[in-house]
């Protein structure tokens, strides 16, 4: 029975927290926001507990989706709620139940404004993320994939940095440009498959020549999304206005939901657009990953820098998926987990510095090894994992991505290892620049260490950046059945596709 | 035999039949009893209305009435209980403003009474006679409506203005309706349907120009580029309420009209009319997100906002199928509460006592009013097409049609336009949300516009639940038009 409605009710809860904070909390201006925060904080710690009961119950010995769920939702036009998760998505619904909560903590004091409209948005921003990733329906998707705009653009616009309107609007008429071409696409496919059920949908076996403006479609959505160069653009603003806790879900979570889409969508749905298509993409990730590790090395902003190498990261990504080799599509997916984990534990040592001094720019630091050598510490793991220190979760993902692409063209796997160069550039060279050096500016002196809650946030993370590293079977187990799944039924396809050509010669 | 007095026969216009009675009867009260009978007039307009509804809706399948003349079915169904719920809104909306403007004058619900009774009967016109007299009933009472105001140079100029534009309208549809009759030989609809389904080889030219110019008088009355000029100017210059009244009934009833006269008689000519609606279309979604960008004025913002909104509406009849009636049908659904809502909002928009209606005056609006910022952001989201709510349903109806019948340019441009148009309604959500209040709008707001404002909010958020109802009968209606 509760495996049944596991998944909607993981998907909804968040939007029972929203109507208790609605209902609740009221009066006082201090004792509203105080118990939104509680309510907000239970709720998400309650999702991602029972998310956890997703994890438990996974079966790994299949690739069939599980956990479904189906209710008739628009019977007339054969549309149906429909959910259920495979190795592939479970995992980024995991990914987005843990990081709420942490971002729920992590804006606990640097929120003082309409805390209470605050936590609504993230819960709503939640039930979005959770909903999308779990959707087998194409139009559900579609509906938590737009969704997410709403609350996020609420977030970077109401409780951003200075230039917040801009970047609240370039960030969502970017992403909806990309999404409506994607609309179009869906329209089309529902008008020849007859059905917007995902499974169904993978099946259909759409022409080639329709494949090829259907992937157009979608990966001008998903391109956005990733961002993939040259539509990154909007990725450095949004990061830089958000605040600390609307980076760490833009850089964790709504990064991956691109990725995702190439492996729910792209791939599995027109596999022959897809080989078509993959020097194309091949190309963009190599330009993405050596351009913006050159502009992450100049820039003066820490979140911009940051933001730049989550661009570069989400190229290796791509890379990596689009190998449609075994190491370089589960390599792709554990790098999205990793950089989620990590990018996002980033921006939060950001936010620990920002919230004390107010301000972004790396010149103002220097020396923080001094007066904060927990902080240091703390800084010095995730930087070392972003840049893919073996021993960490950034290793495995690269490692894996690079053996996909050297099986693919070894000028791919040569041009993608220089980003790790790179990377490893432009992150010591942050870190040398704020944490170390002698502490001579005065306003520097007062800072205080991470406080009890701030190393509450960084433990889990911690734990996990190891875990990952160190131990990666745990996750790469659960997504072996479900990635090769992927990868056969790509194959057949294009054998398909290829098998007269070459029964010709 | 004696068909046109026997009972049975006029029972499929029994609903239009009861608002004409009553319409003659509550005038006959207001003008006895004077200005203080506007409040009960304005409820026995609610009332009428609702009867009226309950007739529409016991009436069964319906069926001809006057020798042909009127029709009623599924389709004619759906669209005037759409109608009539967006009447009885106006009226609604209209209390608290003619109180408090002291312009209450109990004409107001009576002529609403009798707009909506041209409605009903547009709906139902089965001959381009019967279409002509509706239309006209309705329209000279919105020009009424229009300058109801008549000591205030807006209203009086913005009343001219439609008259003088509206008339001209008329003009033309007579003309294209004469050149049809000419070509065909016929009115009726069921007659011009056979002629056409008979009709082989080339449409005669004098007809495509009939057919043009009937297009051109309708695009007039749903406000759709080339013919929106009016729109702008009748929405800001006349009050608020009866504005309200312009953005819904009528919009519905005219396309309703649109998409029986497109569906019904020219069905076999959609050779000669699809391109005319297509480029209309495209370019009402184009004016209408363009328009948009640079106005201040939020009646004048919801004047372009309809116009697109209208294009997006053309695009399913253009598509010319059943999928794209069942879109128009459930796009007018949300179209409706979105519109009364954002009206009510308008209504409620007062400083100092006095109406405002610059967007600018709705700065800091979610810190001194956070529920109605949140009700309006709500509508802002989706009339933008953002899912979950309720514009994005109507939007994936017509476009799903469109595509179906292989319009893609159609579907794409349009859908682009969406992303436009969602920059002036985003603007009006950063305007209450990012920027910061310069002097408060009042507090007192009327538990009329309260109730409709927050109701029409849960019905746009919750929509997404009940799509699937509102879905079939919209489907059986566009089915009991054009066939499955």
């Amino acid at each position: 029975m509760l495996e049944d409605w596991l998944l909607t009710l993981v998907t909804f809860l968040p939007l029972v927290g929203v109507g208790f904070i609605l209902i609740t909390t009221r009066g006082d201006e201090e004792e509203a926001s105080t118990a939104a925060k509680q309510m907000a904080l239970l709720t998400t710690g309650c999702v991602f507990l029972l998310s956890l009961l997703i994890w438990v119950n996974f079966d790994a010995t299949t690739a069939d989706f599980q956990l479904v769920k189906r209710i008739e939702w628009i019977p007339g036009s054969s549309i149906s709620y429909h959910v259920g998760v495979d190795g592939i998505s479970m995992w980024f619904v995991l990914l987005s139940t843990f990081l709420t909560p942490i971002c729920i903590l992590a804006s606990w004091d640097a929120i003082k404004t309409r805390v209470r409209e605050y936590m609504i948005a993230f819960l709503v921003l939640e039930t979005m993320m959770v909903g999308m990733f779990v959707s087998l329906d194409i139009l559900l998707f579609y509906v938590f994939f737009e969704g997410v705009l709403i609350p996020m653009f609420l977030i970077i616009g109401v409780w951003g940095g200075a230039n917040r309107v801009y970047a609240a609007f370039k960030f969502f008429l970017y992403t909806l440009t990309g999404s409506v071409l994607m609309l179009v696409a869906i329209l089309t496919m529902y008008g020849i498959a007859g059905t917007t059920d995902i499974p169904r949908l993978m099946e259909a076996g759409f022409s080639p020549d329709l494949q090829f403006w259907l992937w157009l479609a979608f990966f001008a959505s998903f391109a956005v999304k990733v961002p993939m160069w040259p539509v990154h653009t909007w990725l450095p603003d949004a990061h830089v206005e958000a605040p600390t806790a609307g980076s760490v879900i833009l850089a964790g979570v709504l990064l991956k939901m691109g990725g995702y889409g190439f492996l729910r969508f792209s791939i599995p749905m027109f596999p022959d657009a897809s080989a078509y298509f993959a020097p194309l993409i091949f190309g963009l990730s190599v330009v993405a990953v050596i351009y913006t590790s050159l502009v992450a090395l100049v820039q003066k902003d820490m979140k911009k820098l940051i933001a730049y190498s989550s661009i570069a990261h989400m190229g290796f990504v791509t890379i990596g998926m689009f190998t449609m080799t075994t190491q370089g599509v589960e390599g792709s997916i554990f790098q999205m987990l990793s950089h989620g984990i990590v990018s996002g534990a980033l921006f939060l040592c950001v936010g620990v510095v920002y919230d004390r001094m107010h301000t972004r720019e790396i010149d103002a630091y220097g020396g923080l090894a001094n007066n904060m050598p927990r902080y240091a510490l703390v800084f010095m793991v995730f930087m070392m994992a972003s840049v893919g220190l073996p021993g960490t979760s950034g290793f495995v993902g690269e490692i894996l991505i690079l053996v996909g692409a050297f099986q693919a063209s070894t000028w791919l796997a040569a041009l993608t290892a220089t980003g790790l160069i790179l990377g490893a550039a432009y992150m010591l060279y942050l870190y040398r620049r704020v944490i170390f050096g002698a502490l001579e500016k005065d306003s520097l002196k007062a800072l205080v260490d991470l406080n009890r809650r701030e190393i509450a946030i960084f433990a889990p993370l911690l734990i996990l950046v190891f875990w990952m590293g160190i131990y990666p079977s745990t996750f790469l187990d659960l997504m072996a059945v479900s990635v090769d799944n992927l990868i056969t039924n790509y194959t057949v396809a294009l054998g398909e596709a290829a098998g007269p050509a070459l029964a010709a010669k | 035999m004696n068909a046109v007095t026997s009972l049975p026969v006029m029972m499929p216009a029994s609903a239009e039949i009861f608002l004409a009675i009553a319409g003659m009867v509550l005038l006959m009260i207001g003008v006895f009893r004077g200005e203080s009978s506007l409040r009960f007039l304005s409820y026995a307009t609610i009332a009428t209305f609702a009867v009226a509804a309950i007739l529409v809706v016991t009436q069964g399948g319906g069926g001809e009435a006057f020798y042909g003349l009127f029709v009623s079915e599924g389709f004619a169904q759906f669209a005037k209980i759409l109608i009539l719920i967006g009447s009885a809104f106006a009226v609604l909306l209209s209390r608290d403003y003619l109180v408090r403007e002291q312009a209450g004058r109990f004409e107001f619900p009576i002529l609403i009474l009798f707009a909506t009774l041209g409605m009903l009967m547009m709906v139902s016109a089965n001959d381009l006679m019967s279409l002509y007299m509706s239309l006209e009933l309705q329209s000279l009472s919105l020009y009424v409506m229009a300058s109801i105001r008549r000591d205030t140079l807006k209203a009086t100029e913005a009343g001219l203005k439609y008259f003088v534009l509206g008339a001209l309208s008329s003009g033309m549809l007579l003309y294209g309706c004469s050149m049809i009759y000419g070509f065909a030989g016929t009115t009726s609809f069921t007659g011009l349907a056979a002629v056409f389904a008979a009709q082989t080889g080339v449409v005669p030219l004098g007809l495509v120009i009939g057919i043009v110019f009937l297009i051109a008088g309708l695009a007039f009355k749903v406000s759709a580029v080339p013919f929106h000029m009016w729109t702008p100017d009748v929405y800001e210059g006349a009050p608020t309420p009866v504005t309200a009244l312009f953005a819904v009934a009528p919009k519905i009833a005219a396309l309703a009209l649109f998409v029986r006269a497109m569906m019904d008689p020219f069905a076999d000519l959609i050779g000669s009319w699809q391109q005319v609606l297509v480029f209309v279309s495209i370019a009402s979604m184009g004016l209408g997100a363009l328009g948009a960008l640079v106005q201040t004025n939020i009646k004048r913002l919801m004047a372009y906002s309809s116009i697109g909104h209208m294009g997006y509406l053309l695009v399913g009849i253009a598509a010319g199928n059943q999928a794209g009636v069942t879109g128009v049908m459930l796009y007018l659904a949300t179209y409706i509460f979105m519109n009364v809502g954002t009206f009510a909002m308008i209504l409620a928009m007062r400083r100092d006592g006095r109406l405002v209606e610059e967007i600018g005056d709705l700065a800091g609006l979610s810190k001194t009013h956070p529920m109605m910022a949140l009700a309006l952001m709500i509508f802002m989201f989706s009339m933008a097409g953002i899912p979950p709510l309720a514009g994005f349903f109507g939007k994936w109806y017509v476009f799903m049609a469109a595509v179906d019948a292989g319009l893609f340019g159609l579907a794409v441009i349009g859908i682009l336009t969406s992303v436009i148009g969602a920059f002036y309604y985003l603007r009006i959500i950063k305007i209450m949300y990012f920027d910061e209040a310069t002097q408060p709008l009042d507090d007192a707001v009327s538990q009329d516009l309260r109730v409709i404002l927050y109701g029409s909010a849960v019905v746009t958020v919750l929509f997404v639940l009940f799509i699937s109802p509102v879905y079939d009968a919209a489907k059986v209606a566009a089915i009991s038009l054009v066939g499955a």
